[in-house]
C-alpha cells in the first residue's frame, strides 16, 4: 500500500497559489471545504432535479447541433423508409435525422426527454419533502418561492420542448395551448397571433419556441437553480430532529471529502438511471405519429405526466360557456376552457407561494427554524399536502380517462361523472384520514416515549396477571422522536373581561385566532401516552375543536 | 507546468532554489497538515476498520475496471454499429446505451463504496448563527444609506427625481413595442378576429367555381353518387389547400351520410346533399379533429378531451366540455357530380374567442341556420 500524503502536491500547490494570490480563495475554502451537511434520504430528492437539469443542458445541447427549428415544408429523404417522399416541416425531418441517422442520437434524444420528466418529477417529489417537514420556514421562505418559479418555468420549458418535434402528436399538443389562449377574455385573439405570427398554425411557432427553449427559459433556471443552491449554502441545510441536533448546530458529514464524493455519485446514479431508461424504454417514438397536420390526430394522444393534470382538469369539465353581452360581436367566455386551463394551476401555484407567509400569520411564529419538523406533527399542514396530493392526482388519473376506459372496461363518460364528484370528495376525505393518522402517529410516538418499546418478554405478576415488559427506546430513536415541537399559537386567550387580545377584534381577526386555535397546539403531548386502546381521552382533540391542550403537559 | 510557474513565480533573492524533487517552498493554502495532525482522533470522525476497508477497496477497484471497459465498449460500438434503419438504429442504441449506462453505473456503485465502506464515518458539528446581522452593521448600513442619499440629492432635487421617473416610463416601454411584429400578417389587431370567422369555404377557385371536397391524403374530389357508406366517415379537404395547414386549421371536414330517415331536426337539410352532410372536424372545444366516429349511435367524438357529438341531429353536443355545436358547412354538387362548398361556414368553426359573441343568433337573425 502506498503512504498518505504528508504535504499539498505540486499539481495542487501551484495551481492555487496562483489563484489565491489573485482572488483569495483560501479564505473562502477554510470556511466551506468542511462545510457540515446533514445526512437524510428526502435531502437527496432535490438532487435528482439539479443533476437531471445538467444532463438536460448537455443532452439538449447535443441535440442542438443538428435539429433545424423550420416550419418549411420539405419532402424527407432520410433513411426511414416508411415517410420516404411525405411532405413535412423541416423540424420534423431533423428529428428524424437524429433518431436515425446520426449515431447515438436517437440514445441522446430519449435521454433528453426522460431527463425531462425526470427533472419534474425531483422537483415535485423534493418540493414536497420541503413543504412536508415545513422546510420553507423562515429564514427559507425565499427559497420556497424560487422553487416555485423554477416548478412553473420547468412546466413551461417541458411545454416548449415537446412541441419542437412537430409530429402529430407535439402537434396536437401544440393545437391545445393555441385553443386555450384563444379563449383568453379580451386578450385571446391577441395572443394566439402575436404567439404564432398570425393564424394557427402558422410557420414561426416552432423557432420561437425553439429560442425560449434553449435560451430563455433555460437561462432563467439556471439563474434561479444558482440562486436557490447558493442560498442553501449560505444558510445552511436543516437537519431532522435527532440526536445532538438543535437549531443552532448542523450535524452530519463534511462537503470535502465525504459529501463531494457522495454528490459525485448521486450524479452519476441519475445519469445512469436516465442512460438506462433511454437504453430499454422507449419515448415518444416520433416516427410512428408522423408529420403534424391540424386535420389529423391519433386517440390516446397524451402530454407529457407532468401536462397530465391540466388535461384532466379540462376534460373533467361540464360544457358552460357565456355571452356576457349577448352580442354577436364580443363576450364569449368559454368557461369550459378558462376554468380548467387556469383555476387548478393557479390554485395550486399561488397555494405554494403563499403557504409560508399564511403559516407564519396564523401561528404567529416568527423565529428561525433549521430542524425539520417531522410531517406528523404538524398535522394540519399535513393534511392540506394530502389533500392538495389528491386534487392533483384526481385531475392527473383525468387526464388518462380514455386509457382507464379503454384497458378497465369502464364507461368513459362514467370515468368524467364520477372524476367531477372525486376532484372535491377525495381532497376532503384525504384531509381527515391524514389527520386521524397523524394523531395515531402522534399517538404511538407518546407511547414511545412514556412507556417504551415491547420487549418481547412476558412476565407473569404475582396476582396471575400477564404483562408484557417494555423497555426504553434507543437513545437515538427517543432523541429523533423527542425532537418534536408543538405547532405555535397566536396568543388568542380573551383576558379576564372576555375581551381578546389586539388584533383579534374584528372579523379577520377572529378568523385568525381560530385558524391559530385549531392549527396550533399540543394535539397529543410526548409524555402522556396511553398506548394502544387507552385513547380515549385522546378523541377530544378533533379538528379544529379548539379543545386541543396546549403545551403545558 | 506548475513547476515552471513555481519557478519563475518565486524571487530567487528570497527562497533559495529549489532542488528537483522536493516539496515546493512556500506555505499552501491547503494547510501543512502533517501525519501526526491528521491521524490524531477527531470528535465525530470515526475511521472504518482497516480489514473492511482493504474488502472494498477491492469492490471499488472492480466497479471502476467496469466503467474503463464499458467506456471502451461504448467507444467501440460507436464505430462498429451504424445506423440508417429502425432496425439498424435499435441495434447501435441498445450497445451503446447499454455500454455508457454500465459505465455511469460502475463509477457511481464504486464512489459510493468508497465513501461508505473507506472514509471515515462523520458526526460533525457546527455552530448555527442568525441570519439576522447584527444591531451594528444594520444601523451602519442604514446611516450610510441615508448619507448616499443625501449626496446624491435624489431626495432634496424633486425636479431631478421626477424627470428620471418621467425618462424612465416611455424606455420601459420600448421592448413591449417592439414586440408587436411578432404578428407576422401584418394586420391591425381590430381585424385578427375577422380573420377568424372566415375560411377558405367561402372563396372559388382560379375559374371562378366553388370549391370541391375533396379526401384528405388523396386529393380525389367526390362523386356524390359513388360515396355511399352510411355509417362511415370521411375526412375531408378544400381542393387546392391540401397542404396549408392553416386552411387546414379551420376548413377540414368531416363526411358522413345517412338514410333520409336518420337525420334529426339539428341538422339543416338544405345544406346537405342526398344525406350527405358537412360538419367541421375542428372541435369546438380547443380544436383538436374531432375524428372518431361510433356509426351505431351516430357519435362524433374528439379524442383529446372526449367531446362527443350528435351526427344524427346538427353535431350538437351531448358530453364533454365542448359548449357548442360542430358547425355544418352548406353543399350540394356541381354540374359532374363531385361534391362542392355552397359557401363558407355560418358561424366561425373551431374553439371559441372573446370577438365571437353570439354568432348563431346573428347567422339566424339572417335568416339562416347556424
Amino acid at each position: 500500500m502506498s503512504s498518505d500524503l504528508t504535504s499539498v502536491p505540486k499539481g495542487i500547490a501551484g495551481p492555487s497559489n496562483f489563484l489565491d494570490e489573485r482572488i483569495g480563495g483560501a479564505n473562502f475554502l477554510k470556511r466551506n471545504l468542511r462545510k457540515i451537511f446533514p445526512d437524510h434520504w428526502s435531502f437527496l430528492l432535490g438532487e435528482i432535479a439539479l443533476y437531471a437539469f445538467i444532463l438536460l443542458l448537455l443532452t439538449g445541447t447535443f441535440l442542438t447541433f443538428w435539429f433545424k427549428p423550420s416550419m418549411g415544408e420539405i419532402a424527407y429523404n432520410g433513411s426511414y423508409a416508411p415517410l420516404k417522399g411525405v411532405m413535412m416541416s423541416e423540424a420534423y425531418a431533423s428529428s428524424l435525422e437524429i433518431s436515425f441517422d446520426v449515431r447515438g442520437g436517437l440514445l441522446v434524444r430519449q435521454m433528453h426527454h426522460w431527463a425531462a420528466l425526470l427533472f419534474v418529477a425531483g422537483m415535485m417529489v423534493h418540493m414536497l419533502r420541503v413543504f412536508f417537514t415545513g422546510a420553507y420556514r423562515k429564514p427559507r421562505e425565499l427559497n420556497w418561492l424560487i422553487g416555485v418559479l423554477l416548478l412553473t418555468l420547468a412546466l413551461v420549458e417541458g411545454l416548449t420542448g415537446y412541441s419542437l418535434p412537430d409530429d402529430l402528436l407535439s402537434g396536437a399538443g401544440l393545437r391545445i395551448t393555441e385553443g386555450v389562449a384563444i379563449s383568453l377574455p379580451l386578450v385571446g385573439t391577441y395572443i394566439t397571433f402575436f404567439l404564432f405570427g398570425g393564424e394557427y398554425p402558422g410557420e414561426d411557432i416552432i423557432s420561437r419556441f425553439y429560442s425560449l427553449h434553449i435560451l430563455l427559459i433555460p437561462g432563467l433556471i439556471l439563474a434561479l437553480v444558482s440562486a436557490h443552491l447558493v442560498l442553501m449554502w449560505v444558510q445552511k441545510h436543516t437537519q431532522m430532529p435527532g440526536k445532538g441536533r438543535t437549531n443552532k448546530n448542523v450535524v452530519g458529514a463534511p462537503f470535502y471529502p465525504a459529501f463531494m464524493a457522495k454528490a459525485g455519485a448521486y450524479t452519476l446514479f441519475t445519469f445512469a438511471v436516465v442512460a438506462g431508461l433511454a437504453t430499454f424504454t422507449q419515448i415518444n417514438p416520433i416516427w410512428l405519429f408522423g408529420p403534424y397536420t391540424p386535420a389529423d390526430i391519433s386517440a390516446g394522444s397524451q402530454p407529457d405526466w407532468y401536462m397530465g393534470f391540466l388535461e384532466g382538469s379540462l376534460r373533467l369539465m361540464p360544457s358552460w360557456e357565456i355571452n356576457l353581452f349577448g352580442t354577436s360581436h364580443a363576450g364569449t367566455l368559454p368557461l369550459s376552457v378558462i376554468i380548467p386551463a387556469l383555476v387548478p394551476l393557479g390554485l395550486v401555484m399561488t397555494g405554494l407561494a403563499l403557504y409560508p407567509f399564511l403559516e407564519r400569520w396564523i401561528t404567529g411564529d416568527h423565529r428561525e427554524h433549521h430542524v425539520a419538523d417531522r410531517p406528523r406533527n404538524n398535522p394540519h399542514r399535513t393534511s392540506i399536502g394530502m389533500s392538495a396530493i389528491v386534487f392533483y392526482g384526481v385531475l392527473w388519473l383525468l387526464g388518462a380517462n380514455d386509457e382507464l376506459s379503454a384497458n378497465f372496461q369502464i364507461s368513459l363518460n362514467w370515468t368524467t361523472y364520477a372524476g367531477r364528484v372525486l376532484v372535491f370528495v377525495l381532497p376532503a376525505l384525504a384531509y381527515i384520514i391524514t389527520y386521524r393518522v397523524c394523531l395515531g402517529l402522534q399517538r404511538s410516538d407518546s407511547a414511545v416515549v412514556s412507556h417504551g418499546v415491547e420487549s418481547g418478554v412476558i412476565k407473569r405478576l404475582p396476582h396471575g396477571e400477564f404483562i408484557e415488559i417494555h423497555t426504553p427506546p434507543a437513545d437515538d430513536i427517543e432523541a429523533h422522536v423527542r425532537g418534536k415541537e408543538a405547532v405555535p399559537m397566536l396568543p388568542v386567550e380573551a383576558d379576564g373581561a372576555g375581551i381578546p387580545p389586539k388584533g383579534m377584534r374584528g372579523p379577520l381577526g377572529k378568523l385568525r385566532a381560530r385558524m391559530s386555535r385549531a392549527y396550533g397546539g399540543e394535539k397529543i403531548a410526548l409524555d402522556e401516552g396511553h398506548g394502544h386502546g387507552h385513547g380515549h381521552e385522546d378523541e377530544h382533540a378533533a379538528i379544529g375543536s379548539g379543545e386541543d391542550r396546549s403545551l403545558t403537559h | 507546468m506548475t513547476d515552471i510557474e513555481h519557478e519563475i513565480e518565486q524571487p530567487d533573492e528570497r527562497v533559495p532554489k529549489r532542488v528537483i524533487g522536493t516539496p515546493a517552498p512556500g506555505t499552501s493554502m491547503l494547510g501543512d497538515g502533517g501525519p501526526a495532525a491528521r491521524d490524531a482522533e477527531v470528535a465525530g470522525v470515526t475511521y472504518q476498520d482497516e480489514t473492511k476497508a482493504r474488502k472494498a477497496e477491492k469492490i471499488v477497484a472492480l466497479c471502476f475496471t467496469i466503467t474503463f471497459l464499458a467506456a471502451i465498449a461504448f467507444i467501440i460500438s460507436y464505430v462498429v454499429f451504424q445506423v440508417g434503419s429502425p432496425e439498424k438504429t435499435a441495434i447501435s442504441n441498445l450497445a451503446l446505451g447499454g455500454s455508457l449506462t454500465l459505465a455511469l453505473l460502475g463509477l457511481a456503485v464504486g464512489i459510493v463504496v468508497w465513501v461508505r465502506q473507506i472514509m471515515p464515518k462523520y458526526s460533525l458539528i457546527q455552530e448555527r448563527h442568525p441570519m439576522v446581522s447584527d444591531e451594528d452593521s444594520r444601523e451602519v448600513v442604514a446611516e450610510t444609506f441615508l448619507q448616499g442619499a443625501k449626496e446624491s440629492g435624489f431626495v432634496k432635487r424633486p425636479l431631478l427625481r421626477r424627470t428620471l421617473l418621467l425618462a424612465a416610463a416611455p424606455l420601459g416601454l420600448i421592448p413591449l413595442v417592439l414586440l408587436r411584429d411578432l404578428d407576422n400578417s401584418k394586420m391591425p389587431g381590430a381585424k385578427f378576429n375577422e380573420t377568424l370567422r372566415h375560411t377558405v369555404w367561402g372563396e372559388k377557385t382560379k375559374e371562378g367555381k366553388p370549391l370541391r371536397l375533396v379526401v384528405e391524403g388523396t386529393g380525389q374530389p367526390i362523386r356524390a353518387a359513388d360515396f355511399n357508406s352510411p355509417g362511415g366517415i370521411l375526412s375531408v379537404v378544400p381542393e387546392g389547400y391540401q397542404h396549408d395547414l392553416n386552411a387546414l386549421a379551420k376548413a377540414t371536414l368531416i363526411l358522413i351520410k345517412f338514410r333520409p330517415d336518420e337525420i334529426k331536426s339539428g341538422t339543416n337539410l338544405n345544406w346537405t346533399h342526398d344525406g350527405i352532410v358537412a360538419y367541421s372536424k375542428i372541435c369546438t372545444h380547443v380544436g383538436c379533429p374531432a375524428a372518431l366516429y361510433e356509426q351505431t349511435t351516430h357519435h362524433i367524438l374528439c379524442p383529446c378531451h372526449q367531446s362527443t357529438f350528435d351526427a344524427a341531429d346538427g353535431a350538437k353536443v351531448i358530453f364533454g366540455p365542448a359548449a357548442r355545436p360542430l358547425p355544418q358547412l352548406p353543399i350540394t354538387v356541381d354540374d359532374q357530380g363531385y361534391l362542392i362548398a355552397k359557401g363558407d361556414f355560418a358561424v366561425p368553426p373551431g374553439p371559441s374567442y372573446w370577438e365571437r359573441g353570439d354568432a348563431e343568433a346573428e347567422a339566424r337573425a339572417k335568416g339562416g341556420h347556424a
